[in-house]
Parts: structure tokens; sequence; C-alpha cells
């Protein structure tokens, strides 16, 4: 049967019938939806959704150990977090089959860097496969659990955003069997201590030359002869634009880019006049084809930033320039916070407060744009807390008004660390709790403090606040942020507390379906406004400002913070 | 074939253009299609490329060779031209969603019609939102629109049905089919 998936629908039907029976992911674009397929359509395999990347890929671990075949998701900065583990996980005796999916994201369309997670592979020294669209997503997954209990080792499969968000037709199969955990004890292979860990290293060398031989020998890597003036080296979604405008090129087409098979690759440059090396990003291939002695184009004519697409590849081969197109200067629309969501109302509050917000990464990084203008900075996740703690302590307690904003789900991600740190060394920064009781930034899914599974199914709930004050704060207060006026008066308090303050600012996200939303319309009583434009600054796309005045469309779900902001009334409708 | 589809993050273009996919799988060809998911989509602009043939290899579609384009908002389709085809159609819902620079007041909404016609003269305007607001359930704009685009694909509307009949719910299915057939019933010029 055919069905059209995404690659990310692809590989969690790979996983299905490679037997995976254990599951693991921390949300992140691009690679969300294959943990959410899985626990949507494949009802055996056990799916969670981990507080963070490192605890996702430790517990598929712990299941590949126990015999199970696994697999743990994450998007490209993801594995920066599992990286800890990752490193020295390769040294272990991999049982059950562990696929780690990083899926990159080259162009940035929802991250903070573009990195080229195929350094990874190198770098553990495990084997990598690169699919280059949905039937192979597919595929790949299922021969990578098979490379993964052969060799022992866990296996890295790499996709971008072109590729776990494409669709594509997909040849379904059967699954096979899932495998009975066993307990069994292998403390050399598994207690890395530096007697064994040093044991073990040598094997991990041994078994990345074995791995290039089977490089060079599978079908994971292909050549196409076609027209030899010109020989291409490509793979994922690279390969896919090459085709497209040199149909008649011959191609060497990688879907293990590491290790690299390289007599193949050495078979291939002596067969074409001119080659070129075609991948996103960095000159990963490049650099060790270069390595073999071999000259290629690639990176002296590609670009190193950004996605690639069939015109840029077209104009770096042939060497034309783009064709002309006459530039229209557009407004811009830039992703925004959506009308009612209670970070405005926080955000526009602590801006007013006139304090350095440390940011962090979640739908209210949104709020460092105009005219909010409210985030300072955005690091990675967890990073606010510990810039804030940083600064307010070389300044001295007192000083300078110092705050930081954290979501809730990074917060469990990554923040406890870093506020029992600012508790610890008696820091005086004031740390806002933004608990919308979701992942908003990533479509919703649950964590630990909502008390719900990935499968809807009701689980214990961890209690911020008790959190918190077992973290060693004691100055804690939970407000209502569309009150305005009180979480006015409560930054006012926490910023002249001398000592570390935590607000947690408790409003469901207005995306949530169980959420009530009034739903009321507000509206603006013309006669009335006097186009201060106080409203405006909160940057509601449901406020617009024409005519000089003020006015509210349909997009408006009656939050109520713009009434409750304006100073002459003018702003009606229920609350 | 190569299809675009434009608007704004929430207007429903993903679903519009999965169910494009479907039919044309359904209808023989293959098929792929792109877009961004994530970020973008808290009101954002939003592109989906849709492609079919007997094979297709890029999912993305190069510039200057977009056969049709579907655009869910007036000023989401000038920003996407450089796709365009010479003399591709333009099938434009007639509907304005005002980027903050606007609904702040510091830029004014642009006239898109002459930039669009630097590409193509064939630019068909509905109002998508009119019809949704008739049969009354202003979420069916997306399948209203895709009822116009069916019109310029080979595929018969009794594929289309099938496929929406296998894609909506119970609950909402009726109203979506109704969309859609209001959709095909829209005269463009
Ligand atoms: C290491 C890492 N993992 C995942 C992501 C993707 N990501 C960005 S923000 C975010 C969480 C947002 O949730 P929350 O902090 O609750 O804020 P909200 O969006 O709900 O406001 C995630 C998972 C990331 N940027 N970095």
């Amino acid at each position: 049967m055919k069905k059209m998936l995404s690659g990310n629908e692809a590989i969690a039907r790979g996983a299905y019938e490679a037997g995976v029976s254990f599951a693991s992911a921390y949300p992140g674009t691009p690679s969300t939806e294959v943990l959410e397929t899985i626990a949507k359509e494949y009802p055996l395999i056990h799916a969670e959704w981990t507080p963070n990347e490192k605890v996702a890929l430790e517990v598929a671990a712990g299941a590949s150990y126990a015999g199970a075949r696994t697999i743990a998701v994450m998007k490209h900065v993801g594995v920066n977090v599992a990286a800890d583990p990752l490193m020295t996980l390769p040294y272990t005796l991999i049982r059950g089959g562990l696929v780690l999916v990083s899926a990159d994201d080259p162009e940035l369309f929802s991250s903070q860097n573009e990195q080229d997670n195929r350094h990874y592979a190198r770098f553990a020294k495990i084997p990598m496969l690169e699919p280059s669209s949905s039937q192979e997503a597919k595929d790949f997954m299922i021969e990578a659990i098979r490379i993964s209990e052969k060799y022992e080792t866990p296996v890295m499969l790499r996709t971008t955003t072109r590729i776990s968000h494409s669709m594509g037709v997909v040849d379904l199969g059967g699954a096979a069997e899932q495998k009975e955990p066993t307990i069994e004890r292998h403390p050399a292979q598994w207690v890395m201590l530096p007697a064994n860990a040093r044991r073990r290293h040598p094997v991990i060398e041994e078994r990345i030359r074995s791995l290039r031989a089977y490089s060079n020998t599978s079908s994971l890597n292909s050549m196409e002869m076609a027209d030899t003036s010109i020989g291409i080296i490509s793979s994922g979604v690279a390969y896919q634009y090459a085709r497209e405008v040199f149909p008649e090129a011959s191609f060497l087409k990688l879907g293990m880019p590491y290790p690299l098979p390289d007599e193949t690759i050495r078979d291939f440059a002596a067969k074409v006049d001119e080659l070129w090396v075609v991948e996103e990003l960095d000159g990963f291939i490049e650099e060790q084809v270069k390595a073999m002695g071999i000259a290629c184009h690639g990176k002296d004519r590609l670009p190193l930033c950004g996605e690639l697409n069939p015109d840029i590849i077209r104009n770096a081969i042939t060497g034309n320039a783009p064709e002309s197109i006459k530039e229209h200067v557009l407004p811009g629309r830039p992703p925004s916070m959506c009308p009612g969501c209670p970070h405005r109302s926080l955000l526009w509050a602590l801006k007013r407060s006139k304090c350095f917000i440390a940011g962090d990464i979640g739908c209210y990084t949104l709020g460092f744009l105009p005219p909010l203008d409210a985030i300072d900075t955005c690091l990675c996740m967890g990073a606010g807390i510990n810039h804030a703690h940083g600064m307010s302590k070389v300044f001295g307690a007192g000083k300078e008004k110092i705050a930081a904003v954290i979501g809730d789900s990074t917060f469990f991600h990554s923040g406890i660390t870093g506020l029992a740190n600012l508790a610890y060394n008696n820091g005086a920064a004031v740390i806002v709790i933004l608990d919308n009781r979701t992942t908003a930034m990533t479509g919703s899914q649950n964590h630990p403090g909502t008390g719900i599974t990935i499968r809807g199914e009701q689980t214990t709930h961890l209690d911020l606040e008790q959190l918190v004050r077992a973290l060693g704060i004691t100055w804690v207060r939970t407000i209502d942020p569309y009150d305005v006026k009180n979480t006015r008066k409560e930054i006012r308090e926490a910023l002249e507390y001398k000592g570390p303050a935590v607000i947690i600012s408790k409003a469901p996200c207005v995306l949530l379906k169980s959420r009530a939303v009034s739903g009321r319309k507000l509206y603006v009583d013309p006669d009335i406004c006097t186009g201060c434009k106080v409203c405006i600054g909160l940057g509601c796309p449901a406020i617009e400002f024409k005519d000089e005045k003020a006015s509210i469309n349909d997009m408006c779900v009656g939050c109520g913070v713009c009434s409750d902001l304006c100073g002459v009334n003018a702003i009606g409708g229920e609350k | 074939m190569n299809v675009l589809m434009t608007g704004v993050g929430g207007q429903g273009i993903i679903l519009a253009s999965d169910m494009l996919s479907e039919v044309m799988m359904r209808y023989g060809c293959d098929v792929k299609k792109s877009e961004i998911h994530g970020m973008a989509q808290r009101g954002g602009s939003v592109m989906s490329h849709v492609r079919y043939s007997e094979k297709v290899a890029s999912p993305l579609i190069p510039f200057g060779s977009c056969d049709i384009l579907l655009s869910f908002e007036e000023l989401e389709t000038a920003r996407y031209v450089a796709y365009l085809k010479e003399n591709a159609h333009v099938i434009i819902n007639s509907y304005r969603l005002s980027p903050p620079s606007v609904i702040s007041g510091s830029q004014s909404y642009p006239d898109i019609i002459p930039i669009i016609r630097e590409r193509t003269e064939k630019i068909h305007m509905v109002d998508g939102n009119a019809v949704a607001e008739e049969i009354g359930n202003p979420r069916c704009v997306n399948v209203i629109l895709l009822g116009t685009l069916s019109t310029f694909l080979e595929p018969e509307e009794a594929l289309w049905l099938d496929c929406i009949d296998s894609m909506f719910k119970e609950k909402i299915r009726s109203v979506n089919i109704e969309g859609f057939k209001k959709g095909r019933l829209v005269k463009v010029q």
C-alpha cells in the first residue's frame, strides 16, 4: 500500500516496521512529529516525552541494554544537550538496536543556530545514515536498526527540515517482531570506568573500520552513471535538488555519509572529468574527499550558510548569475504571539519596570520584536536564568534591575539547575517562570508539569511552586498575568527584594483546547479613544491603528488586558 | 506540475496542500510537497510547495517554474512572485490580514496587483471568506479555495470528494464537502 508521508511520519513508520518497542524524545522543530506519530499510530511502541534530550537518549540506552529496539529523537541542538551520553555510549555494548534521530535546521526556520550535526557522527565515531526522501526515511530507519544490532553501536539517522517536513509517496511494509527484554550483565562493557573504557576504545576504532568496508559495498551508497563530464557526490535533500537541475549528470549518492565509502569515491572520481560535492551547510564530505587527495569543487562555489535549493546549485555549477527579479519592498510578516497570549501582558509589565530581561527559548522569545521589545538575550534553553544571575552578581545586589523569563517546559528542560545555582550562590536576580501549562512553541506538547503523558493518560504533575521552594528560594509568588496592576506590583516588590525572587506567571496558553477563553470580542469606542497608542504598545495582532484611533479586529479573544491599560476607558466588552 | 500555496499561519494551508497531494497520488502521480512548520505558524508568512508528475526529485519548486499559485491572503501573493512561470495562473483569496507594521500604522498595505502583473495577467480573484460566511463556517475557506483550484486541474470532482470524505471527521465532513462544491462553482475569468 502507498501513502503520502512526511519524512518524520516515515521515520515513525520505519520504527514500527523495524520492531522498535521504545521511543523517547524532547520536542523540537523539525523533529517533533516523529514521536507524535508513534504515539498516535503505533500503540505497540512505548512513547514518552522526556524533560530534555539527555534524558531521552539515556532512557533509550537503558531500554537497549535490556534488549529492546529503541529510538531517541531530537532537533540538532538537542544533540548538544545529549552529547555527554552520546560520546560514551558507543564505548558500551548496544543490545537492542538504538537509533538517534537528529533533525537539523539549515536556514534556521525555527532554531537558534544552524549547526551541522553530521560532525557528531564523526566525533562520536558512530555510523550515520541520511535519507533524501520520505521513502528513504522509512527504509533507512529500518536499516539503521539492523546496522545498530549487527555492529553493536548506536546509529545516527540525520534529517533536515526539508526531509522531515516534506511529504512523498511511501510504500508501506509489515512490522518485524519486537524483541523480548531480558536482563543480562556486561560490566566490562557497561561500566565505563577508565580500565574498562580504555579497553573499549580500540573496539570503536575497529568497528569504524568494518563499517567503512560496509559503506563501500552497501547499496545505501550508489553510483548513477550517465554523462561523465560532470560527476556530483551528494546526499540528503541536496541530492534531489542537484538531480532536478542536472538530470544528465553522473551521481554518487551517499545514503551513508559516515563512515564515507572511500573506495567507491575514488572509483567514481576516476570516472568523471569534473567532480563536485554538493552538500548543505559545512563541507563535511568535501573535506574528507580532499583529504583523500582528490580534487573537487564544492564550498568554493556553494554557500556554507542557509539551505540550498535547485537554483543555488544550478548557478554555482554553471557559473551563471541568478535571474534578476525586480525586488519589491513588502511589509514583513514575522511570527508573533497570539492575541490573548498570557506572555504578552507579563512582558509588557516587566518592560515597564525598566529592567534588563534575560530571555530564553519559547513563544515568549517573540517578545523581542517591537513594540514589546522586551527580551534582551536568547542563547540556548535554560541560559536565561544563568545570564541574569551572572550579570547581577558582577554588579552586586541592589545595583541594577535584572530579571530573567523562562517558559515552564524550558524550566523543566534545563532551568532547574540554574535556579539551584542562583539560590546556592545567593543571587539577586528576579526569575519569572511563564507557566502556560504546555510546550507552546513546538505545537503544545505535554511535559512533567501538565500531569498528562503523550498518549493523554493522567500522571503525577510536578508542582512548580513546591519545586522552586525546594531549591532554596523563599520569595515565591504565583500571579495571574492578565491582572496587569497586580503583576506590576509583584514585579516591583520582587525587584526590591534583596535576594533571589521567583514569580510564577500562571495562565494557560490560549491555543490549548482545554482553556476557557471568553471569546467575547472587545471593541474600541472611537468617540472616547484619544489615539494615545498605549494599547498598540502591547503588539497584539487584534489591535489595529487606523485613522488616528485604535480599533479591534476579529482576532480578539477578549483577554481584557488592553481595556485594563486604557487610561480613558475607551475599550469595552466583558472580560 | 508545480502548485504553490501561500498565506498566513493558521489559515489551513497545510491541510489544503495535504488534500491536493493526496488527490494527485490517488490520480497516479509521484507527488512531493514541502512546507515549514513550527515557529512560522504563529501568524507568520507560510508557503507550501506541491509538485507532481511521473517522477519528482526536488520537493522545492525552482524559481520561475510555478504553474499555479493559490494564495489565501493578498499580500502573501506578492511575496512569492519570483516562483511564477511567465503566464502562470494566480488565484487570490480577496482577503487582507494586516501585518504588524500595517497594524501599528507605520506602513500601508501595498497594492499587489501591479506586482503580479509583472509576471502574469492570469489573475483570478475569489472571495473565499464571503462564500464561507454564506455556508456559515469561517473555517472552510481552505476547502472553498481548493474547490476553485480543482477546476484548473485534471482529476475529476469525484476523486476530490472521495479524498475529502476520507480526510475529515464525520462532524465536519458535510460542511467541508459543501464548501468544496461551492468553491468549484466560483466563476473565474
Ligand atoms: C535543546 C533544545 N531542544 C529543543 C528546542 C526546541 N524548543 C524551542 S522552545 C521550546 C520549549 C518552549 O516551551 P516553553 O518553555 O514552555 O515556552 P512556550 O513556548 O510554551 O511559551 C522547545 C522545545 C530547542 N530550541 N533547544
